[in-house]
């Protein structure tokens, strides 16, 4: 848990894995969990823009002290996870976070 | 007769949705006098629309203002292209505004407003510039090539947004003529760090959003004048123009 703590119980509505911001843009969902290794403050903006329900980053890597900062500003929860995306997305998917879009 | 340009080729302007309000044409062209450039360019992400008020600006004090832009490639890399003719921008521009989707929505990444020579605004740009195109890396780099421009790949010690830090080499014939190192990495650090790539020349610019980086990290030139001409010149090492270690 790196920010946005007070947005943490967010419902989550699914989940989107990609770490190009025009993909993410043009594809995740409102209320949707985002996974990716980018670290820079454009994730919280695209996060806001799209109202994602959070950002984990994989791999062990941590959000830039400008990201964090942005993420409190916006409300935007930011987790890491030392897991690389394709182990952490499995687990999510197991315990029920799809990918599907509901509508 | 060939001499030293101090040369400053990445400002952004307030056209940019991250670049400060005040970069406006008058007060750049004044702080970069004031921090004894000879040239500078002004590459705003994916739209050259500043670029007359900022040449007209330039000229009337006596400052080289060379057309440029950043483009964002569909792979997410920024790339620097720079020119002598504005119609050769206007035309990047324009194949960039043909690839270029979405709305900019200002509340997150900011107003992105047009301005004249004399700092006033006249518009407010409304495409998402701080988006990716849908165009391939080499495309853009043969379409700057082919209008005659130099590109540069920006900062590509940094891994966001970077030839490096996307795609992690730098693709076997790409016709790119340098390579952009931001203030974060040194001199030294960048000769270590990027050994591998020293067929390519290194250049440094300050990637200003903000009026008082301008300057702050750039490059001097040999060149005979300031023209992007004779930067490319430089980055090739021909006829004397080169690169000032």
């Amino acid at each position: 848990m790196r920010a946005g703590k007070d947005r943490l119980l967010g419902e989550v509505t699914g989940g989107y894995t990609s770490d190009l911001l025009s993909d993410v843009i043009a594809h995740s969902h409102k209320g949707n969990i985002w996974i990716t290794i980018q670290n820079h403050p454009n994730i919280v903006a695209v996060a806001t823009m799209k109202e994602l329900a959070g950002i984990i980053l994989t791999g062990g890597r941590e959000p830039d002290a400008d990201t964090v900062q942005k993420a409190e500003e916006e409300g935007i929860p930011i987790l890491v996870s030392p897991l690389f995306t394709f182990e952490l997305v499995g687990r999510l998917y197991q315990i029920g976070i799809s990918g599907m879009s509901p509508c | 007769m060939l001499r030293t340009f101090r040369a400053d080729l990445h400002i952004h302007s307030c056209l940019s949705p991250c670049g400060d309000e005040e970069m406006r044409p008058r007060t750049i062209v004044t702080q970069a006098l004031a921090m004894g450039l000879d040239m500078i360019a002004i590459c705003d992400h994916n739209s050259a629309e500043n670029i007359a008020a900022f040449m007209s600006a330039g000229s009337e004090k006596g400052l080289t203002v060379l057309p440029g832009m950043e483009v964002t490639s569909k792979e997410e890399i920024h790339l620097i292209a720079l020119f002598d003719r504005r119609e050769d921008c206007m035309a990047l521009q324009d194949l960039t505004y043909q690839n270029l989707p979405g709305e900019n929505v200002e509340e997150v990444f900011g107003c992105q407003t047009i301005v004249n020579e004399r700092d006033e605004t006249i518009g407010i740009n409304r495409r998402m510039l701080i988006g990716a195109t849908l165009l391939p890396l080499e495309q853009i780099v043969s379409t700057i090539a082919s209008l005659g421009g130099v590109t540069i790949a920006s900062h590509i010690d940094r891994q966001a947004f970077s030839l490096l830090g996307q795609l992690g080499f730098i693709p076997e014939g790409i016709s790119l003529d340098g390579l952009e190192i931001s203030s974060r990495t040194s001199k030294e650090e960048a000769q270590k760090r990027f050994h591998s790539y020293q067929r390519f020349s290194f250049v440094r610019f300050s990637d200003a959003h903000h009026l008082e980086d301008i300057g702050k990290n750039i490059t001097h030139f040999l060149l005979a004048e300031t023209t992007s001409e004779e930067v490319k010149m430089a980055l090739h090492h021909q006829e004397g123009r080169r690169v000032v270690e």
